[in-house]
């Protein structure tokens, strides 16, 4: 088993679905919610992610094809 | 020496944690930071220890994240403070200082400042192996310390780098992996192997402890000014780290009192081509939109800044601002300083100016202000960006006439 944690923004249509709730029935991951911020026009969320990597890594793919931009925790670690 | 770590702490919810290999708060993911004991600090740490202190950033070990006296990078550091006659009168300054880390050692850039601590630290935890996910300056720094250090080395490059920066590690001989695919990709892979292996990723996993080391430049410019803090500083961003260092660097000083006062308004600067933070702060919001990066100033190109938040609330607790310049803008500016001052930077320098030059025209900056433009890299690693911009030279046959002629000089009887 794998824990990956991401910063996920998801765009502003995006904002009044439960796309965190899908992707946990989507593919074998469980999901959890460390620190979120939403507001009208954006949001993001602090999320680690448990399963088989490989699974995480589909995850992360569905989550992209659903219009969330994925980053890791540290955002950008190529400096 | 005196125990003046306390803990790592969430800079979001305060937990604490021990000062080991830790990074990102297990509560909340917010990052953590380095906690002191300033009350056992205060009583070291003196002007006067200082300045009999190493001609090198070790001279500030007692505000430095290192428990022993066993230094990697013993050079690191204690860069010139250029007082910028030429350029202020072009400006309109009668206070302007430059601090030129185009010379610091051993690669020229502000990074060596972060990574000596970064490696020092990395050695106390027991790491023989230090790592780092690089387009250029932090790469060739740690390459250069795991030479010198004896330590075994992993640098992490996307696959189209220029030649130069390639080269600028491989001369060292790490282990330099190319990794193909977006920025996207290789960032997110870097981060993965980080969490993988057990080694020392300077800016990843040391990143409490790496970034500290930014505060020296704070240090260093209130010692050279003469025990005072400037009235304003102009920081280049690419995460956003240094420009918050650099103002925690002159409040620390404020708190062990060995500055009296601290009013400095510490203002950033970003490309327009990558101006996520600057960006922000203009349109007045507290957060920032990630970009996607394009422009000459590579060292600066991060489109979403680790630190983008956390700088953004540096300048306004300072009252400090925030602007951006364009690529052609950078280019006449490195060449500006240049010809004014003798000091050939790298892009993110021609930020740094075009930046200032900004903030004069605004009024932001005053005349009598002393103010502080930070240098943070040599332009002999980004030449690609003037090369077309500096003409060419006179080319004569090897004859005194034709010399003469070319320069117009009265022929000497
Ligand atoms: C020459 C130079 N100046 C400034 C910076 C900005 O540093 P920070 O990421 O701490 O904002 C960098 C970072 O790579 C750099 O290479
Ligand atoms: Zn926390």
């Amino acid at each position: 088993m794998a824990k990956l944690r991401f910063h996920i923004r998801y765009p502003e249509e995006k904002i009044p679905s439960p796309i965190l709730y899908e992707i946990g029935k989507e593919y074998q991951v469980v999901p959890s919610i460390r620190r979120a911020d939403v507001r009208e026009t954006t949001g993001w969320m602090d999320v680690e992610f448990t399963g088989e990597a490989d699974e995480i890594d589909r995850a992360v793919q569905g989550l992209r094809q659903k219009g969330c931009m994925v980053d890791p925790i540290e955002l950008n670690v190529v400096e | 020496m005196i125990k003046k770590m306390q803990s790592l702490v969430c800079r979001e919810c305060g937990k604490e944690y021990p000062t080991q290999d830790i990074h990102v708060c297990e509560l909340c993911f917010g990052p953590l930071e380095v906690k002191y004991d300033y009350a056992a600090i205060k009583q070291v740490m003196t002007r006067e220890k200082i300045a009999s202190g190493p001609h090198s950033l070790w001279r500030y070990v007692d505000l430095l994240p290192v428990e022993g006296t066993h230094f990697i990078g013993l050079h690191a550091g204690f860069t010139p403070l250029v007082h910028a006659k030429n350029l202020g009168a072009f400006l309109g300054l009668d206070n302007l200082y430059i601090k030129n880390d185009c010379v610091n050692h051993p690669t020229l850039s502000f990074k060596d400042r972060v990574v000596a601590i970064a490696l020092t630290r990395a050695r106390e935890l027991g790491f023989e192996t230090v790592a780092c996910a690089s387009t250029g300056n932090l790469a060739n720094s740690v390459s250069a310390h795991a030479a010198s250090a004896g330590m075994k080395c992993y640098v992490f490059i996307p696959g189209d780098l220029e030649a130069a920066k390639v080269l600028g590690n491989l001369i060292y001989r790490p282990n330099v992996v190319e990794i193909e695919g977006n920025y996207d990709d290789v960032n997110r892979l870097c981060s993965e192997i980080a969490g993988e292996r057990h080694w020392a990723f300077v800016n990843i996993n040391i990143r409490p402890y790496y970034a500290e080391g930014s505060k020296t430049l704070a240090f260093e410019t209130a010692e050279q000014l003469g025990w005072r803090a400037p009235d304003q500083v102009v920081v280049p961003m690419a995460s956003g780290s240094l420009l918050t260092k650099i103002w925690k660097g002159f409040k620390e000083f404020e708190k062990l009192g060995i500055l009296d006062s601290v009013n400095t308004k510490i203002n950033g600067a970003q490309a327009e081509g990558c101006s996520p933070i600057a960006t922000a702060f203009r349109e007045g919001r507290d957060f920032f939109k990630p970009v996607k990066p394009h422009t000459i100033a590579k060292s600066l190109a991060i489109g979403n800044p680790a630190d983008g938040y956390y700088a953004l609330k540096t300048a306004a607790e300072s009252q400090g601002a925030m602007d951006a310049v364009t690529d052609d803008e950078i280019v006449e500016s490195i060449k500006l300083l240049a010809q004014t001052e003798g000091i050939f930077a790298e892009t993110a320098g021609g930020v740094t100016i075009g930046v200032l030059r900004k903030l004069v025209k605004q009024g932001r900056i005053q005349k009598s202000d002393v103010t502080v433009a930070y240098i943070t890299g040599n332009g002999l690693k980004t030449q690609e960006a003037v090369v077309d911009s500096v003409g060419r030279p006179f080319r004569i046959p090897p004859s005194l006439s034709h010399f003469i002629k070319t320069f117009a000089i009265e022929e000497s009887a």
